[in-house]
């Protein structure tokens, strides 16, 4: 008796669970969300937001689309990989160590831009990178900074195990770079502009010197795309409208860089300034032509062999193959039977030919 | 007729309510993982049991391919040498200041107030400047967490001090005492075991600032290792780890409790047990 009741309980909870997991799947999918979170690349998305051209397109094609600013940007990305967002502003190489790696099949919509010295290794009191070794270097593990690192340090002859690296928060990198034990830091703009102020800091690389490399993404999950092309063809028509207007030199331009740099917590000279160590591609036929160059597949394969080495492709990994990567002329990289990160050229080639 | 409150559960009774939301949360999370992972096998967010198991297996049982440490050890040493640290020093700097501010004073006049209103400020959001003084490295960690909890111990104290009979005290100047004596006669045998309550309340908010501490900078530590594995949403590492951080914290309550009954067992007999 007693144990029935129990028992009875216990079926209930049960049943509550479980009606709680099912109730995801629905009906013809028409409201979409997108993450983003603040970066000098990225910045276009709030602004496209505010001034109406997101609901522009959405209108256009009989949907609804809801940007949402995330003021942590790991916790965008892992929204998007448990399945609340349906896209997210990311780079290259965390799309493809966490949803692609998670085994959420992702595409990457929209190349953005790349990090043109928006990242930086910077020393105190030296003056070249070869002086970084035996060093303690402070910077945010495993982010793109440690594969800045990682590539810099390939380009003087040393290698992670020549320095050691303390994860530190990029919240606390100014203030960290301030105290007399910390001789050495690898960080992003604006850090890096605001470390840099300091007379004792010199920027000894940069991704000037790994062009192309840090790419800035907008990617969405590939099932939803493939089911929902409009989203695709409304989120390429949202960013290239937005780009135009903010390359133009009109006070219409000017008018949006200025709101994009205050909603970064700067001025028009400080996001001008980020903007200038940033490769944007203002047109979707750079972007096009970048996403189907011989040197994508060279950069991926760099970047995933980092992800290897540092066992971000998944434990059980036994060669950066595990993952499938493939690109916009259908070649893949790696497993062929577990693409999970996809480039494609095909809506922003609709933008660059007007037919969205 | 007897009221609801006088009814008692049979020793049968109380242990199923005792396992009931243990249980339901178990099943619970089983039920919602096998979901995710039924439409998703790499799915991240919430592993599986043997998922866990290997996660834990690779991190604490295997040496790390890289440094060939042992990792979960390693962190679990690192946080616990800082915990410690923190916590002994508050404990030894609480009891101090907080009997001579409760029981002297001129004490009282120069501490109690900034003691109280230091309390006030919340630790995490001078941190930048902790940092300045005492640098990234282990001395911030430590003196953050004894900034932490160093003026709950004071105030405690202050106001433990300040509960004692004060029949007791005028006893013992006409027994002829001195203020030392007084001191380390009567003051501290009947505070040790209230340092010991006062710690034990204090745990969890060390363990909450030695988490952001090593969240902040750190080379190695259960907060630090939390942080990291965060950024590639591998929750089978996070789970055990906050399950063993639960228990760590459990166990250390436990013994504080017994080390209190062990020292100082006239506080006890009272209770007849």
């Amino acid at each position: 008796m007693k144990f029935s009741r129990f028992t009875a309980v216990l079926l209930a909870g049960f049943a509550m669970v479980s009606a709680f997991g099912a109730s995801a799947e629905a009906a013809p999918k028409k409201d979409f969300k997108i993450a983003w979170s603040i970066y000098a690349g990225w910045m276009p998305w709030g602004w496209a937001s505010d001034s109406g051209l997101v609901k522009k397109w959405a209108d256009k094609y009989g949907i609804t689309i809801d940007v949402v600013q995330f003021n942590d940007y790991i916790e965008s990305i892992n929204q998007y990989t448990a399945g609340a967002f349906d896209g997210v502003t990311a780079t290259n190489m965390d799309t493809l160590a966490i949803p692609s790696v998670g085994g959420v099949d992702t595409t990457a919509l929209i190349i953005g831009d790349y990090s043109n010295g928006n990242d930086a290794v910077i020393l105190k009191d030296k003056k070249i990178l070869a002086e970084i070794k035996g060093q303690k270097v402070n910077l945010v593990e495993l982010s793109v900074s440690h594969y800045l690192l990682a590539r810099g340090l390939e380009t003087v002859g040393l290698s992670e195990k020549d320095i050691s690296v303390i994860n530190t928060s990029d919240a606390d990198m100014v203030a960290a770079y301030k105290t007399p034990q910390v001789t050495a830091v690898v960080t992003w703009n604006p850090l890096v502009a605001e470390i840099l102020a300091e007379p004792s800091a010199t920027k000894v690389f940069d991704s000037s010197q790994i062009p192309g490399e840090i790419q800035d993404m907008l990617v969405v999950n590939t099932d939803t795309l493939k089911a929902n092309p409009d989203l695709g063809k409304a989120l390429a028509g949202i960013w290239y409208d937005t780009m135009k207007v903010m390359s133009s030199s009109t006070p219409e331009g000017k008018a949006a860089r200025e709101a994009m740099g205050k909603a970064a917590g700067t001025d028009l000279a400080g996001y001008e300034a980020q903007l200038a160590t940033t490769k944007m591609f203002y047109t979707a036929k750079e972007a096009v032509a970048f996403t189907t160059s011989g040197q994508l597949p060279t950069i991926t394969d760099s970047v995933r062999n980092f992800l290897f080495a540092h066992g971000l492709l998944g434990d059980n990994a036994k060669s950066p193959d595990v993952v499938g990567i493939e690109f916009a002329d259908g070649r893949v990289l790696g497993d062929k039977s577990k693409v999970k990160f996809r480039f494609t050229d095909t809506y922003m080639k609709m933008a660059a030919d007007g037919t969205l | 007729m007897r009221r609801f409150i006088n009814r008692h559960p049979d020793a049968a009774i109380r242990l199923l309510l005792i396992l009931l939301p243990f249980v339901l949360v178990i099943a619970a999370y089983a039920v919602a993982s096998s979901a995710r992972l039924a439409a998703n096998p790499d799915d991240k967010l919430l592993p599986s049991w043997t998922q866990m198991q290997q996660a834990v297996d690779r991190m604490a049982f295997t040496p790390d391919r890289r440094s060939g440490e042992y990792l979960m050890w390693k962190d679990t040493a690192a946080s616990l040498t800082r915990l410690g640290l923190g916590i002994g020093i508050a404990t030894v700097l609480g009891g101090l200041l907080g009997i001579l501010q409760g029981l002297i004073p001129y004490a009282r006049a120069l501490l109690s107030n900034f003691t109280g209103i230091v309390a006030m400020i919340p630790p995490l959001a001078v941190l930048p400047i902790l940092f300045i003084m005492f640098g990234l490295g282990e001395v911030s960690k430590v003196v953050l967490i004894i900034v932490g909890i160093l003026p709950f111990i004071i105030r405690d104290i202050a106001q433990r001090t300040g509960e004692i009979p004060r029949e007791q005290l005028i006893k013992a100047q006409t027994l002829g005492a001195s203020t030392w004596q007084i001191t380390h006669r009567i003051v501290v045998p009947q505070m040790l075991p209230r340092l010991i309550d006062s710690v034990r309340l204090s745990l969890g908010a060390a363990w909450l600032f030695l988490i952001s501490a090593e969240a902040i900078a750190a080379e190695a530590g259960l907060g630090y290792r939390i942080f990291l594995m965060r950024r590639y949403l591998s929750m089978d590492v996070i789970l055990p780890y906050v399950a063993w951080i639960t228990f760590l914290a459990f166990a250390l309550d436990f013994a504080l409790r017994l080390l209190q009954r062990w020292a100082f067992r006239w506080m006890y007999r009272g209770e007849g047990r």
